[in-house]
């Protein structure tokens, strides 16, 4: 009996112990499926097609969708007390990190990125702040708050989630690691050096034991992709995008190593991954300075690319340049999509990314080599034409000039952060197509070259017709293209699914549906412009849709 | 090889002067700063949050980088005729905080690195180089947003390079069917007040206003045949794929279903702006300066 006793407290301890560490949320492995019942990462799966698999919602009952639940994301920290008298008593745990001051005046809370769904939880992150939702409810389980140190605060492209910790990137260039079932901070670590203003806004990407980080930079500093170790932090591998060294091959694409090494070409959009040949490939920034090319005369390798980089190591396996010698800040950040298709009879392995600068690409994900460029942007005006290989070939006309160029796209580009989708049942890559011109003033002349984005004025003259465009990865042509009445506007992210339609948001205030195959609008809600894009999960045997507009989270479900 | 020994002559002779009084003044013994307030996308990055410096000392460093460092870095810092590095988007620079990281590259040089010239050693007193540090960080502080340098001095440019007898016949051509020189566009140079607002407001189709003013914008005509065959003309407010508005003549504001068994038969939309926007896509840049000298001919 003296000798049970504590044979039980021992039993009762192993027990405590064992409940204390649940089985991981979401093990890296998961991650290979194909994308089902959860939404795990940014685009949902290692694909960027934005496709799901669910098939309870399609052509012939989607025009019953209905609300289920809303959400409005809340960035006081209120310790538990929530300041809006009509609210139910709440017992929201709230922590708080950070290096800064926390008493800086930043942005209401926006969603503009991804919203994961994982086990019933829905993993939220505005610049600053991340959150936990009840994905059955809306109802909010934790908070966390990061006090900055400043930096741009444009936007929080979202979390990501290995094993049961959640990640993400703060403006003043922290990659922030918590506990995804309290909200309580595991650890921090700086990932850019912010005094050189750089400001991180990407989704971070999980791929086994490996973290990949980008950040941004408006200014003229080297771009570059990280990848750490997700249970540590530690720093595994550092990837410049631009040449910092005279021995990099690159460097004959740039008039001096002081100019590469001012470059620019960040990595500020979340990638793709093969995992067949172990390549993440993503897409980078513009080179610096943006708008004075004068400065870097020269194709500007590796910036405004698709860059295939080596997970294990960080190599550059091939790359492809989407936009020789940009001079319009046109990104190809863009997240770029793989296909398993088939070019002239063939089965190949094929990624395909729609470019800001208004150009549709095929490539070789094994090799890339190149198959199929297309001008999709129809308004798009600032190339001679297509070199042989493939290339666009810039007009110099169409830089800034003193008088001024009528340039399409206009800054913004034809598409920009905005997620495109592919559907494998249709074959069609889908995007929003602007079609807007601007007049392009360079204001300093200096033979120089100005800095960063500055050295211009563009004045915004115009669209033609916004339209939302299902592209044939085969050719670029489009199948369909469906003009949103009315003009300007930006258009949104797209989702797509097994049951044949397309989720987006028009240029009007609409969160609408769409028929994969022809474009035929189906459904609709007008819950004003989506600023992240649509994702669906299954919970309980409920096909559920979201879409993101400023503060406020909808989740839409067959009633 | 003379500049060093100049500079050492220099620094030999300022050696011997007293600190100025303000030695020493920099952002970790200066007053606490207001919270820097972060707006919308705009950077607020340590080199605009740093108190600003002792007005003396940042004139006395202005002096000193004039004397020492202009000529390899520029008058503006952004780079020089000697092919010294651009300090405002220096690393090194933006990461320094008290002129820990500047002061030894100035005392003790650098090798030739980046494809650049060496940096010789300045042997400049502490004191010198602190000024200097802090007229640097004086003008990182300028820096605009998104990485643009400090304002420049206005320097106007003329953008009216345009041939203005071949815009009239580029007007005659393309934009008399709806605007008149002696009629609607008349004095429309001395309204847009510059070439550069002229030639904005005309390609975009828009009335001149003053620049940062908006425009009253352009009424869109809309007619609307009802599922009963009844017609309806006035003012569009707004269209998407579902629903049409308009305002009617007499102040009235409807608004129909575009879609199922009430939708409207039609909608034509008479929008004086379509010309405009067509025509964005077929001006040459040479067409579009043409016509911004000709219509500058109308004050």
């Amino acid at each position: 009996m003296s000798r049970a006793l504590p044979a039980l407290v021992g039993a009762c301890l192993v027990a405590a112990a064992a409940s204390a560490a649940p089985p991981p949320l979401l093990p890296p492995a998961q991650l290979l499926q194909p994308l089902q019942e959860s939404w795990p990462t940014y685009t949902g799966d290692y694909t960027g097609a934005r496709y799901s698999a669910l098939r309870q919602l399609d052509r012939t009952n989607v025009a019953h969708l209905s609300l289920a639940w809303t959400l409005r994301l809340n960035a006081e920290v209120r310790d538990g007390k929530s300041r809006n008298p009509y609210a139910p008593p709440s017992e929201i745990i709230t922590s708080v990190g950070g290096e800064g001051r926390g008493d800086y005046a930043i942005p209401p809370p926006a969603l503009k990125g991804a919203v994961l769904e994982v086990e019933g939880v829905l993993y939220v992150t505005s610049p600053d702040n991340a959150w936990a939702f009840d994905a059955r409810t809306g109802a909010e389980l934790w908070h966390y708050f990061w006090k900055t140190r400043g930096g741009t605060h444009i936007a929080s492209r979202g979390p990501a989630l290995w094993n049961s910790s959640l990640f993400f990137e703060t403006p003043d260039d922290y990659l922030v690691s918590l506990n995804a079932r309290t909200g309580h901070e595991n650890w921090h670590v700086r990932i850019a050096d912010f005094a050189d203003e750089y400001f991180s806004t990407m989704a971070p990407v999980v791929v086994g034991n490996h973290l990949l980080v980008g950040t941004g930079n408006d200014g003229d500093a080297p771009g570059f992709l990280q990848s750490f170790d997700p249970a540590s932090g530690a720093l595994q591998w550092k990837r410049y995008m631009v040449p910092m060294s005279a021995s990099d091959p690159a460097l004959k694409t740039w008039p001096s190593l002081d100019a590469a090494r001012h470059g620019g070409g960040n990595v500020w959009m979340p990638g793709s991954y093969d995992p067949q040949t172990d390549l993440y490939i993503t897409g980078t920034g513009n080179p610096t300075p943006g708008y004075t090319g004068i400065a870097r005369p020269g194709d500007n390798l590796y910036t405004c690319s698709l860059v295939a980089v080596r997970v294990a190591t960080g190599e550059i396996a091939w790359y492809y340049q989407t936009s020789p010698h940009d001079t319009h800040d046109w990104d190809s950040a863009q997240t770029p999509i793989l296909i398993d298709g088939t070019i002239g009879g063939k089965p190949r392995k094929l990624v395909a990314t729609a470019a800001r600068n208004g150009y549709f690409f095929t490539l070789d994900r094994v090799t890339g080599e190149h198959l199929v460029t297309y001008k999709y942007g129809t308004t798009a005006n600032w190339s001679r034409g297509i070199k042989a290989n493939g290339q666009p070939d810039p007009d110099p006309e169409k830089s800034a000039t003193v008088p001024g160029s009528l340039v399409s796209p206009f800054e913004g580009g034809v598409t920009n952060y905005q997620a495109p989708a592919y559907n494998p049942d249709t074959g069609l890559f889908y995007t929003h197509e602007s079609t807007g011109f601007n007049i392009l003033y360079l204001t300093d002349t200096d033979p120089r070259g100005s800095m960063g984005l500055g050295g211009k004025r563009f004045a915004i003259v115009g669209f033609v017709d916004n339209a939302f465009q299902a592209i044939d990865y085969r050719t670029g042509k489009p199948a369909w293209r469906h003009v949103w009445p009315g003009s300007g506007g930006t258009g949104t992210g797209v989702l797509t699914t097994a049951g044949g339609l397309v989720f987006t948001g028009d240029t009007n205030g609409n969160f609408v549906a769409m028929d994969a195959a022809t474009g035929a609008l189906l459904w609709h809600s007008g819950i004003g412009n989506l600023s992240a894009p649509p994702e669906t999960y299954s919970l309980d045997g409920h096909q559920y849709v979201l879409a993101g507009v400023g503060d406020v989270l909808y989740a839409f479900v067959l009633n | 090889m003379r500049k060093s020994s100049a500079w050492g002559i220099a620094a030999a002779l300022l050696a011997l002067a007293p600190l100025p009084a303000a030695f020493g003044q920099s952002a970790t013994t200066g007053p606490t700063a207001p919270a820097p307030v972060s707006i919308f996308g705009q950077a607020t990055f340590p080199a605009k949050q740093r108190p600003a410096g002792n007005p003396e000392l940042v004139e006395r460093g202005q002096a000193l980088f004039g004397i020492n460092c202009k000529a390899c870095h520029g008058g503006d810092l952004r780079g020089g005729d000697l092919g010294g590095p651009n300090l405002l988007r220096s690393a090194l620079v933006l990461g320094d905080q008290d002129g820990e990281a500047i002061i030894p590259v100035v005392r003790q040089g650098r090798p030739a690195s980046q494809g650049g010239p060496p940096m010789p050693a300045l042997p400049l007193p502490v004191s010198d180089v602190q000024a200097i540090v802090e007229y640097i960080h004086s003008v990182l502080a300028r820096k605009q947003n998104q990485g643009g340098p400090p304002p420049l001095e206005a320097k106007p440019l003329n953008i009216l390079v345009g041939n203005a007898a071949r815009g009239q016949q580029y007007f005659a051509g393309h934009c008399r069917s709806c605007h008149a020189a002696e009629g609607d566009l008349k004095g429309i140079a001395t309204r847009a007040g510059s070439a550069a607002n002229l030639q904005d407001s005309w390609v975009a189709g828009r009335a001149v206003a003053p620049p940062g003013s908006t425009p009253a914008p352009v009424p869109t005509g809309v007619k609307v045949t009802l599922s009963s065959g009844e017609t309806l003309q006035g003012t569009l407010k707004r269209i998407d794929d579902f629903t049409v508005s308009l305002t009617l003549a007499d102040g009235q504001y409807r608004s129909f279903t575009r879609q199922g068994p009430q939708a409207v038969r039609a909608v034509q939309i008479e929008d004086p702006l379509a010309p405009h926007r067509q025509l964005l896509t077929r001006y040459t840049d040479a067409d579009m300066h043409d016509v911004t000298a000709y219509l500058e001919t109308l004050k």
